[in-house]
């Protein structure tokens, strides 16, 4: 099967508005006789449900968690980006475009991105119709900061909750839907399977998590927006509860899984602190605008900070090394995420880590906290060579930017990061890779779609911070209620379809079976001890940096670990309860197919780029060195039975608008 | 329950003032209290309202107790509520029944008196009697002292209720925190006076 | 360090509960809360014994899953924190530690600790947005200037998570803050504030429907909620809710 995009002709910044003026529309009459089923009610479910919604369709979401509002898109801190131009830097829609393929490492698609970039403008305006609280300035307008690989500040936020806000929006429309009867909202509910019937997505089997009862749901379109696959690593800033089953799941039936070896590992997150460790604590990227990331720039003091004989504040400026500053002159400690990560490994696999597992980097704010106390002491006319006035002044700004950052470090780590320097390491983040979707968010099975975090499609191999919450809005908001409607305009005679279908009986089944056999399995080891190690595989061997040799042996050692897992796995409980083992169980049953997936696709990738780095190809001085003539294409693969059995189809990645180039922080 | 609050801080103030004057001027007050009880604006409008604005306040206070008990079917075994709220604030409802039954003791000692005095025993008008009634009330030790005991939790009642009924009615801006104080002033000096005029005619008088 | 948790079992809604004794020993002080509840969980699976359900799932603070009122406290002993950000340095060796579901007739127990507060999502659904479509087309975000201080008020009260702390210390199970949360923050908007009358009422009167006790002002609320929403806002929905009822 050849994977067609469905890339509208056309010049780049006319095919979508082309494309809207051309596509299939449903009679507002119509929408009422038309069902949708959106699985995941972050920012891209929650705002695709609300505009559904709004437009007349039947919208069912189901979601694990026991609200809407509780989704993972809710933990994003640091903002989100818009091409809006406010504060005159030059920003522009093309550049917005430009800097998004650029730091996703050439690997993402054209169209895509310039619809993610023109739609951005909109996010803004629509957030703050509803009500979103975005950080403001003096004279009442929008204040902006600027992320990570880019030379412009169009980072909205809203303190270091941007994500809660623009949750809570999206889920306020979606209240507001509800209450108009037009959205049904199943929370507490889990899907676990696709119903596909003549070669379209027809409805799901999805489970109460409550009751237990297996339930069947029929709509004339599935949406999946379940977010990302991070938690394959055990240990990352996801949530506990994200999971992959819904887009692996829907992988099964037919949909195409594109470049799953593309994760964030984000640089600046709270170190590992022991083996009990259940998540990692993400400390925003919006952080290295004002903090400076060093090491001790000799061994000796590396290793008496981490025996406990030194502190970091007894080093002295000759004795540091800020390697970033060092190594990016022009981007310094503002790199992307994938350059930033994988310096901070680089220092602490030469011996220069900071914390007792030698795993951590400082990230200091000290000089921002005598930048910002000399500006005020200026300004209010103080004494600016009183140094304890001057720290007062410095860090009450810094706790005006990043307050509720620096509490939650403290109240975790127990130190204040104020006085001293936070310890930093990178963890899983963010998965670019995920269902393969064509230009209208359509994945390989007619009428299945999938947006958000959830589908490959905008960041390419590394995504810059603050496009997340962008892309997801841009799906749910302003892309999918255009697109699906051009599929579901032919399906306004269907009628309702029903549940009694083979196919369906035939996937409740299924998902019955498995169910019974998890809870029958009486083995000897729970679903995290297996959680567990799938999780130090994949960090260990399919992690930050990565080889032929590891990613063959990961591949095998998962593949035996998912054997020992069905015959050894202890779910207790009942099938008809409340049962959180048993939702793990289904869980990481899938994690272990995915994961070996995943390191299949690392192993195919002969080059580096973006958040996928082959140690066999970097450049003399250990940037990524990407391969054009061969790589420059979407892996997407085709479930055949068994992940060992996949079958990789390419989607040649064309630029017509950008020009390839090395890509270069310095 | 806010408004009925304030509306009986505002009679507590006027209570307070004129029985205040009973320490300074026999005279003075005898004349204040002639006029509180013949007055027929004070006798016929003023005190019915009071006395409804009383039974409706401690209605409603047990109104809301129940209400709220039943918000909570089961409750906790381990249940600190020390640790982020005052007891005042927590026990009104004790605060409140100890009040209610002073309440009681003080209408048999003064008002079903002086109502038998006007109204059904019909007696002659007796401008100077007001001082004398008040002086031979104190004279008990056991009277005086359950008044004392009544004051405090009086005391504990406005202590979380002056600044409550402000809350309830919406009274948040600048001048919040200087009403704070004054809420907590009026919870100290206004049960206390009372004690004090109290122990000033039990010691003052025998 | 070695503790005794006295934990609340209830093995659905309509069986009866009854707090249970389990000794544990091997906590590390830099263990979270709910750490310390897996290592529990992980004991009682090797054991055989089903394992104690609790809601989680951010673990970082924000997401307002967890709940646990932990000797006699929501979110236990620390202030302006969840249960997922409590941490076992706040206690000692020897340490006896209760651990029960939040308890309120609108949060009827599910399962152990978990308990439903669905009752929060039906407030909001009765008025908890500003009614706008997504057209695509609506006026740019700047043409409507908000003064700095407002905005910063109404982002102050949405940052509420939704725990339902509020409802849980307060001795009368009411719902004020989190209800004067949501109306405050779009009562303080320019754009909340076309529709501020019928969201108030609307708003207050599902709450009352969910069998939420009354406010009584003791502020521990203010105190046990994770985020440090203010009593201020109650105030503010009180005038609200006040102005409104005289409008009709």
């Amino acid at each position: 099967m050849a994977l067609d995009s469905k890339v509208p002709s056309g010049s780049i910044s006319d095919k979508w508005t082309n494309y809207k003026d051309h596509i299939n529309l449903v009679n507002p009459a119509n929408k009422r006789n038309i069902d949708i089923i959106v699985v995941g009610t972050g920012l891209a479910g929650g705002s695709a449900a609300a505009t559904l919604a709004e437009l007349g369709y039947n919208v069912k979401t189901f979601c694990f968690q026991d609200s809407p509002r509780r989704a993972h898109s809710i933990a994003a801190q640091g903002g989100i980006n818009a091409a809006k131009n406010y504060q005159g830097d030059g920003d522009s829609t093309f550049r917005l475009f430009y800097d998004t393929i650029k730091g996703g490492d050439y690997r993402s698609r054209e169209a895509n991105v310039h619809r993610l970039a023109e739609v951005s403008t909109n996010i803004i305006d629509q957030c703050v119709m509803q009500g979103v609280p975005l950080a403001r300035e003096y004279g009442g307008l929008l204040d902006n900061r600027s992320f990570g690989g880019t030379l412009v500040a169009r980072t909205f936020y809203a303190k270091g909750q941007t994500g809660q806000q623009l949750l809570l929006g999206a889920y306020s429309a979606m209240n507001r839907q509800i209450g108009r009867g037009k959205i049904k909202p199943h929370n507490r509910h889990e899907m676990l399977d696709l119903v596909v019937v003549d070669g379209k997505a027809r409805g799901i089997i999805a489970r109460d998590l409550v009751t237990g009862e297996i339930e069947r749901h029929s709509a004339h379109a599935v949406v999946i927006a379940s977010g990302g696959y991070g938690n394959v690593f055990f240990l990352s800033t996801y949530a506990m509860g994200s999971n992959a089953t819904a887009a692996w799941k829907i992988h099964k039936k037919g949909a195409f899984f594109a470049n799953p070896c593309y994760t964030q590992i984000h640089p600046t997150c709270i170190p590992v602190s022991g083996e009990h460790q259940s998540k990692l604590t993400l400390m925003s990227e919006s952080l290295r605008n004002d903090g400076r990331i060093w090491v001790p720039a000799k061994l000796e003091d590396a290793q008496a900070i981490r025996e406990g004989k030194k502190k970091p504040a007894d080093l002295s400026e000759e004795d540091r090394d800020y390697y970033l500053e060092r190594r990016y002159p022009s981007f310094g400690n503002l790199v992307p995420r994938d350059v930033a990560s994988r310096a901070a490994k680089e220092r602490c696999d030469a011996g220069f880590g900071v914390n007792k597992t030698g795993e951590a980097v400082y990230l200091d704010f000290a000089s921002a906290i005598q930048r910002y106390g000399k500006e005020q002491a200026y300004i209010k006319g103080l004494d600016a060579n009183n140094t304890k006035l001057i720290i007062d002044l410095g860090a009450a700004v810094v706790a005006n930017k990043y307050g509720n950052l620096f509490q939650m470090y403290e109240k975790i780590v127990d130190e204040d990061p104020y006085k001293t320097p936070m310890m930093i390491y990178p963890a899983v983040h963010y998965t670019m890779g995920g269902t393969w979707v064509d230009y209208n968010l359509q994945t390989t099975i007619p009428g299945c779609f999938s947006i958000g975090e959830s589908n490959f499609s905008d960041h390419g191999a590394n995504r810059l911070g603050a496009s997340a919450l962008m892309q997801g809005l841009a799906d749910g908001y302003f892309v999918l209620p255009y697109t699906i409607g051009d599929y579901l305009a032919p399906d306004i005679k269907t009628g309702t379809i029903s549940t009694d279908l083979p196919e369906f009986v035939e996937a409740e089944k299924k998902v019955k079976d498995q169910i019974e056999k998890f809870i029958n399995n009486n083995g000897t080891h729970s679903v995290d001890y297996f959680h567990k190690k799938l999780g130090k595989i994949m960090w260990d061997k399919v992690g930050m940096a990565r080889n032929a040799k590891g990613l063959t042996e990961a591949i095998e050692e998962i593949a035996a670990l998912r054997e020992e897992f069905y015959k050894d796995v202890k779910v207790p409980g009942t099938a008809d309860s409340f049962n959180q083992e048993l939702e793990k169980a289904g869980r990481v049953a899938d994690f272990l197919e995915l994961g070996e997936l995943f390191a299949k696709d690392a192993l195919h990738r002969n080059e580096s780029c973006g958040g996928h780095f082959r140690e066999e190809y970097q450049s003399e001085d250990g940037e990524a060195q990407r391969d054009d003539e061969n790589f420059a294409y979407v892996a997407a693969w085709e479930y055949k039975g068994k992940p060992s059995d996949a079958v990789l189809h390419k989607e040649p990645l064309v630029f017509e608008n950008i020009k390839l180039v090395t890509r270069s922080y310095k | 329950m806010a408004l009925s609050g304030l509306f009986l801080i505002s009679f507590l103030s006027l209570h307070f003032f004129i029985n205040m004057v009973s320490v300074f001027s026999a005279d003075s007050f005898n004349a204040m209290s002639h006029f509180m009880g013949y007055n027929p604006l004070i006798q016929f409008v003023m005190q019915p309202v009071l006395i409804a604005g009383v039974v409706f306040h401690f209605v409603m206070g047990f109104v809301l107790e129940l209400k709220n008990r039943n918000a909570r079917p089961i409750s906790y075994v381990k249940y600190n509520g020390a640790a982020n709220a005052s007891w005042a604030s927590r026990n009104m409802i004790i605060s409140g029944v100890v009040v209610l039954a002073f309440l009681g003791l003080h209408m048999y000692d003064f008002w079903f008196a002086e109502m038998n005095y006007k109204y059904i025993a019909v007696n002659t008008i007796n401008e100077t009697r007001y001082y004398e009634e008040l002086v031979h009330k104190f004279e008990s030790p056991v009277r005086t002292g359950l008044y004392c005991i009544a004051f405090v939790l009086l005391s504990l009642h406005l202590w979380h209720g002056f600044n409550s009924s402000f809350q309830s009615v919406g009274f948040a801006n600048k001048y919040a925190k200087a009403l704070h104080k004054l809420g907590y002033a009026f919870a100290i000096v206004i049960p206390f006076g009372f004690i004090f005029i109290a122990l000033f005619h039990h010691f003052n008088h025998i | 360090m070695k503790l005794t948790l006295q934990i609340w079992r209830q093995k659905n809604a309509k069986a009866e509960g009854k707090i249970v004794e389990y000794p544990i020993d091997g906590i590390e002080e830099d263990m979270s809360f709910l750490e310390m509840l897996d290592v529990l969980n992980e004991q009682l699976i090797n054991k055989g014994d089903e394992p104690v359900s609790f809601d989680h799932d951010c673990r970082e603070g924000i997401c307002g899953s967890c709940s646990l009122f932990i000797n006699g406290e929501a979110h236990g002993p620390d202030r302006g924190i969840p249960t997922c950000q409590l941490h076992m340095r706040m206690f000692k060796d020897g340490d006896t530690i209760f651990i029960e579901p939040f308890r309120a007739a609108a949060f009827p127990v599910i399962k152990d600790l978990v308990v439903d507060r669905s009752a929060f999502d039906r407030i909001q659904h009765a008025g908890g947005f500003v009614s706008v479509n997504t057209s695509g087309n609506p006026v740019d975000a700047n043409t409507i200037p908000i003064p700095k201080h407002d905005a910063d008020r109404a982002f102050d009260a949405a940052t509420c998570i939704g725990c339902g702390a509020c409802v849980a210390t307060c001795k009368n199970s009411s719902a004020m803050l989190f209800v004067a949360a949501k109306v405050s923050q779009y009562a303080l908007l320019p754009q909340g504030r076309v529709e501020a009358t019928d969201r108030v009422l609307n708003m207050v009167a599902q709450m009352d429907a969910e069998g939420f006790g009354n406010c009584t002002n003791t502020g521990a609320c203010e105190v046990e909620c994770p985020k440090g929403i203010s009593l201020d806002y109650i105030a503010q929905m009180n005038r609200e809710y006040l102005s409104a009822s005289i409008k009709g």
